[in-house]
């Protein structure tokens, strides 16, 4: 039993920083724009937070140093893409070699300093509570704030008006600027909230997972946000389901290197990547053979310029 | 107060060929600033960065080698780019080449004869092109996203290779060191002139080029590709099919990321290792933006690029600059071209607001 305690527990610290990229990249993708920057993104998050954290010994100004990189870097997207409407994809893939390279150079003088992670938060009593004790309220203060995002952001998507003016500039931005809405500014708040998550997740690698900074330490941790999206139909909740889903298949991964299973590392090492693509495969011909067509925003990726 | 943006009437051809200069000199005139902030003589590291490369024989044929994979591979993409297949995962394609290509010097290593080489270079190019179809053929069939699905091969061929040269395909004589044997003469691509690295696979990525120029501006197939990205719905009137463009663009540029693989390997690495790679494929699509999307500019764009790739291997070695500091000014390129497109394709214009509130902007009367 505690076995399989200590592996609930695991799964949801993988899967953590997972679900915080995603649920900012789905309010990103709602409002009509494609970030494919989450990677950059998320891996200055990383290295400015355990920076910071190192420099100014707090770890609370480290996680917000990690916030303020994300959404940097996402203004600069939002810049390009809603200021001079160039092309999303290019101008994410941009976003993701310029964060990849600088998260390196600003990460160079914090190689191998390691320093205690963000503890766990134990609520007296009732993390005493066998099984369930543990799982629901012993978790760092990140695993708390993932849940809330996700309650957050379903809550203003569905259940408020500017969710649903957010979702309208996703759909069909001619329309909702037609209305009076100003898109571009949706699209903006949506992308800087994008670069915030992603900034946080970053934070909760080097500040939590592994208390340290290694370059490259993301290793494609923002593209399986991005997939966790697709397969979650652009539903918050869904992404939740799909984000513990990858972090169970990372955990089982590593208990079967451990375990000594006769398989080697590598193909072990490649399954996360693996799944992803069949993920998407099952849920692209699950969607076909219901019938369905696309569940994207409709909008997703064009650019949209009120002047043009 | 806000801006708008109106098509510029003039233009045309000299400002398509403006904008990847101005993004250079921008990006020159940004990395001034950054290596002045970093306490750096921004002149000197202009020089280590720009002009050390080029200044003798021996650093134009690197220039050379390293131009090579990153034309080859980008002139693949931008035929994808152009037709809105967005195949990032040509550096996953480069690795499979490699693998196929080298997988055949290990097998005939020690008593293969002159039929070694050709087939490297053609199981390379078929390796990379099998591996770039799995996520052409997911899309063509399924829409499944070919970004993700590109890009998650590249994690997974680099895993393949550490595995490959940890595991069967290690020298039995190399003292344990992950990597496969030296490959013999029979399976190395011939240098062209002696005292340097430069060898047979830079002529074959001028051949591409012309190739791909030709074909491109002279065929049928050509005009579809570039039909297809700029007027997908007059393509679909025309009938021509995007699943079908979708896999033979994949394939083609698979094919020529694989080749670029197997002419690494062969030509210049001699061997595979982990790490074999310095990200050639993730290079190469700014080399394709920069190089419009048109192989001669791919060309062009590969040679600059590549300059800039050794200029950072020095500065990391002379400066003690991160080696990641290329990475930063090849994303802020990359920034300054899509910019610059914007820029010179439109003019930015300051609007009053006549009525603040719910009336639509003046701009929307286009």
């Amino acid at each position: 039993m505690t076995l399989a305690v200590a592996i609930a527990l695991t799964i949801i610290t993988a899967a953590t920083p997972l679900l915080i990229a995603a649920i900012g990249e789905l309010v990103v993708e709602r409002a009509g724009v494609l970030n494919l920057g989450v990677e950059g993104m998320m891996i200055m998050g990383a290295a400015t937070g355990v920076g910071v954290a190192i420099v100014t010994e707090s770890s609370l100004l480290g996680v917000l140093a990690a916030i303020a990189a994300g959404m940097a870097l996402s203004a600069l997207f939002a810049l390009m893409v809603l200021g001079l409407a160039a092309n999303q994809y290019a101008s994410g893939l941009a976003l993701t070699i310029f964060g990849l390279g600088l998260s390196g150079v600003v990460g160079a003088p914090f190689v191998g300093i390691q320093r205690e992670g963000i503890r766990r938060i134990e609520l007296p009593l009732l993390s005493e509570i066998p099984v369930i004790g543990p799982i629901l309220f012993r978790q760092d203060p990140f695993v708390y704030a993932s849940i809330a995002l996700v309650a957050g952001v379903a809550w203003f998507l569905w259940r408020t008006r500017a969710g649903l003016i957010l979702r309208a500039c996703g759909e069909n931005p001619v329309s909702a600027h037609a209305l009076g809405y100003r898109v571009l500014r949706i699209r903006l708040y949506a992308v800087l909230f994008g670069g915030a998550c992603a900034g946080l997740a970053g934070a909760y690698l080097s500040l939590v997972l592994t208390p340290f900074w290694t370059a490259g330490m993301t290793a494609g941790r923002g593209w399986i946000a991005l997939a966790i999206v697709v397969f979650a139909s652009w539903l918050p909740l869904r992404a939740m389901l799909g984000a513990y889903l990858f972090g169970g298949l990372i955990i089982l991964q590593l208990h079967a290197q451990t375990a000594g299973v006769n398989i080697p590392s590598q193909f072990l090492a490649a399954l996360p990547y693996l799944i992803t693509i069949v993920a998407l495969t099952l849920i692209m011909a699950a969607r076909r053979s219901a019938g369905r067509g696309s569940v994207a925003p409709a909008s997703l990726g064009q650019p949209f310029a009120p002047a043009r | 107060m806000r801006l708008t943006m109106e098509r510029r009437a003039e233009g045309g051809k000299w400002a398509l060929l403006l904008s990847p200069l101005l993004a250079v000199v921008l990006t020159l005139v940004s990395s001034v600033v950054i290596f002045w902030l970093l306490g750096q003589d921004p002149l000197r590291a202009l020089s280590v960065y720009f002009w050390q490369p080029v200044s003798d024989a021996y650093g134009l044929q690197e220039v050379a080698v390293k131009a090579t994979p990153l034309v080859l591979i980008a002139v693949g993409l931008a035929l994808c780019f152009r037709s809105n297949n967005w195949n990032i995962g040509a550096e996953g394609q480069f690795l499979i080449g490699a693998i196929c290509g080298g997988g055949v010097a290990v097998w005939a290593h020690g008593w293969g004869g002159a039929w070694v080489l050709p087939l490297m270079l053609v199981a390379g190019a078929l390796g990379g092109m099998a591996y770039a179809l799995i996520p052409a053929i997911l899309k063509a069939r399924l829409r499944v996203n070919e970004i993700l699905v590109s890009l998650m091969l590249v994690y997974v061929a680099d895993l393949f290779m550490d595995y490959l040269v940890r595991g069967p395909w290690r020298d039995p004589m190399g003292f344990n060191m992950p990597q496969t044997v030296s490959f013999g003469p029979e399976a190395t691509l011939p240098l062209l002139f002696t005292g340097g690295r430069m060898n047979i696979g830079s002529v074959i990525a001028l051949a591409v080029v012309v190739a791909f120029a030709l074909v491109m501006a002279r065929t049928l197939k050509g005009f579809e590709i570039r039909l297809v990205g700029q007027a997908p719905r007059a393509a679909r009137f025309a009938g021509f099919s995007d699943t079908r463009l979708t896999i033979t663009v994949f394939a083609i540029s698979g094919a020529l990321a694989g080749l670029a693989g197997v002419i690494e390997a062969s030509g210049t690495v001699r061997q595979l290792l982990p790490g074999f790679s310095p990200g050639y494929g993730f290079t190469a699509i700014i080399v394709a933006f920069l190089g419009r999307l048109n192989p001669v500019g791919c060309l062009i764009a590969g040679v600059f690029i590549a300059i800039t790739f050794i200029g950072g291997e020095n500065a990391q070695i002379i400066l003690r600059l991160p080696r990641d500091m290329t990475l930063v000014f090849q994303g802020m390129l990359l920034f300054y071209i899509l910019a610059c497109d914007t820029l010179i394709l439109y003019r930015l214009r300051v609007v009053r607001p006549v009525d603040p509130g719910a009336t639509p902007a003046p701009g929307v009367r286009s």
